[in-house]
């Protein structure tokens, strides 16, 4: 075969298994019950359909081929009685060894979602560390390989690859069980799930780490891994309430840095660059959140903020009693000094500057956020709108010497300087 | 990366049929479980289209209603879907369940595929000239 026709082909695989491999790891996931070893066999059935489809072409359902090869690998390694390890022999006695052929491929349009779900409640298991549940979601959720998910961490290929594999072996040795938690269990392990997802949205959005081309990469799959979670739990508000958040703030991704990379903040957005498709699907997935008609949870509320920003076309236009009200809801669920600062900026901007700053000052009197260079900005910022030019002043340049960010200090020290002229 | 995937009814199209749009409703639902489908539309028929066609003068363009007997392939709806790279998308448009036309993927171009002076004449295009705010 040519070489460009050969590269086609191998782009074109790479194409089905990152489309495929979830599923075809759940259903044998389900059969093995061992996620390590159903990925080993969904692999060996991508090296299989790499060797066959260049010259038989890709069969009519790539899926459910590459699913029926691995599960048949399945019952080969328990047919030659490599039963090496007593699982094996366990995964025999379970299955019947009986069950092969029509049976086999009957299971196979059996309903996929709760083996999915129960591949995602696997790999962000707790007892996992949390590094590890992300590597996990995105190799057998996200079809990612190994290397692409170093870059995007950067570490080295190894290190991912040795977490990947400490991750498969926690899981096996905890004998963690396949399936969709329930009862009281739901809830923590739902949450330890929207986490990963949310760890991940982040890990692009705030740019932390990686590339050009991974940040993108993983604000995307984030958004992805949530909206199918979304068609998988229907019924979980927070679910809706995690996709609402991320699709808002994704929508203003192009609009958050300047030229050279410098953040802009929310007021100071061109607005007519967040993208409105992503706005509408946010706002969709809030009303879904809401017909849930459950009690609120924080990546609702958090959305629920977002999104009147959203709707505002102009910053004058921001609804901000609703958002103080909002954040006040969030301190009952997620309550946090972060939260209460934001609030306080949410008061002062929706009730004037003086209340604003009341609730600054109790919460400067609380002493948790000490030593939080937003505490002495925010409260310098209703100083100044207050005329109180030297204590303002004074706030910049203590939050100025706080703050490890050059970028910032230059932007803080400016302020007191304005401040300084201002004196009388 | 977003692609728009255009769908071209064939001649022998025979229109939407039960089982035609039940099987499209699987489809846009696989699409939509998979967490890929942004937003879709089907379009009316060309029959009821009209065309402006602009010259170069910069007159006002020709109106003409249709339908357009001399044009054969027509675009009868369309997908926004997210996908990481032109083989998924390309991927997942092969499962649709068309029978007989054709489907175009075209990737959506993000600000960042522009040249910098490009970008930076669709952000000033997009400030109020600033004589609104004249006396």
């Amino acid at each position: 075969m040519p070489e460009g026709q050969a590269e086609r082909a191998r782009a074109q695989i790479d194409a089905i298994w990152r489309i495929e491999s979830a599923r075809v790891i759940a259903t044998v996931a389900r059969m093995v019950r061992d996620v390590g070893l159903a990925e080993d066999l969904a692999q060996d059935a991508i090296v299989v359909a790499l060797e066959r489809w260049p010259s038989t072409g890709v069969p009519p359902n790539p899926g459910a081929w590459l699913t029926a090869t691995a599960k048949h690998r399945a019952i080969d390694l328990m047919r030659r009685g490599t039963t090496l390890e007593d699982r094996y022999a366990q995964i025999a006695r379970d299955l019947g060894v009986a069950s092969e052929g029509a049976d086999l491929d009957a299971e196979l349009d059996d309903d996929i979602g709760d083996d999915l779900l129960s591949l995602v409640f696997t790999c962000c298991h707790p007892v996992l560390p949390t590094e590890a549940r992300v590597a996990l979601t995105l190799r057998m959720l996200g079809g990612l390989k190994t290397p692409e998910i170093a870059r995007a961490f950067l570490v080295s290929d190894a290190t991912m690859g040795q977490r990947i594999s400490r991750a498969k072996r926690t899981l096996a040795d905890a004998g963690v069980p396949f399936e969709v938690p329930s009862g009281d269990e739901l809830q923590p392990r739902l949450a330890s799930v929207l986490e990963v997802v949310y760890l991940i949205f982040n890990e692009g959005y705030a740019a932390t780490a990686g590339d050009d081309w991974i940040r993108p990469a993983l604000i995307e799959e984030a958004l992805r891994l949530g909206r199918m979670l979304a068609g998988l739990a229907p019924d979980e508000p927070e679910v809706h309430g995690l996709v609402a958040l991320m699709e808002i703030q994704a929508s203003r991704q192009t609009a958050r840095t300047g030229p050279s990379g410098e953040p802009i903040l929310l007021s100071d957005q061109d607005r007519l660059r967040w993208d409105r498709l992503l706005i509408c699907r946010g706002l969709a997935s809030l009303e879904r959140a809401e017909s849930c008609g459950r009690g609120v949870g924080p990546h609702y509320v958090q959305a629920a903020i977002a999104a009147c920003h959203a709707r505002a076309r102009t910053p004058e236009e921001t609804d901000w009693v609703r958002i103080a009200a909002l954040y006040e809801a969030l301190a009952r669920v997620a309550d946090s000094p972060i939260v209460e600062l934001n609030r306080a900026v949410a008061v002062g901007m929706a009730f004037g500057a003086e209340v604003g700053l009341q609730s600054v000052d109790a919460l400067a009197a609380d002493g948790a956020l000490d030593g939080y260079h937003l505490l002495r900005s925010v409260r310098g910022d209703l100083l100044a709108k207050l005329g109180r030019w030297a204590e303002a002043r004074a706030d910049f340049e203590r939050a100025g010497s706080m703050t490890q960010n050059d970028r910032e200090r230059d932007l803080l020290l400016a302020r007191a300087a304005e401040c300084a002229t201002r004196v009388t | 990366m977003r692609f728009m995937l255009f769908v071209y009814a064939g001649e022998t199209d025979p229109g939407p049929t039960l089982e035609i749009v039940e099987a499209m409703n699987r489809y846009n639902e696989e699409l939509s479980k998979a967490g890929a489908l942004l937003a879709l539309d089907g379009l009316h028929p060309p029959s009821t289209a009209t065309r402006l066609t602009f010259s170069r003068g910069g007159d006002r363009p020709t109106v003409t209603d249709g339908p357009f007997t001399e044009t054969k392939e027509f675009v009868g709806g369309y997908w926004i879907i997210q996908a990481r790279s032109k083989e998924e998308a390309v991927e997942l448009a092969s499962r649709a369940p068309v029978r007989d036309g054709t489907i175009e993927v075209r990737q959506i171009a993000e600000g960042s595929d522009y040249p910098p002076e490009v970008e930076e004449a669709a952000r000033l295009s997009q400030d109020p000239p600033e004589q609104t705010f004249a006396e």
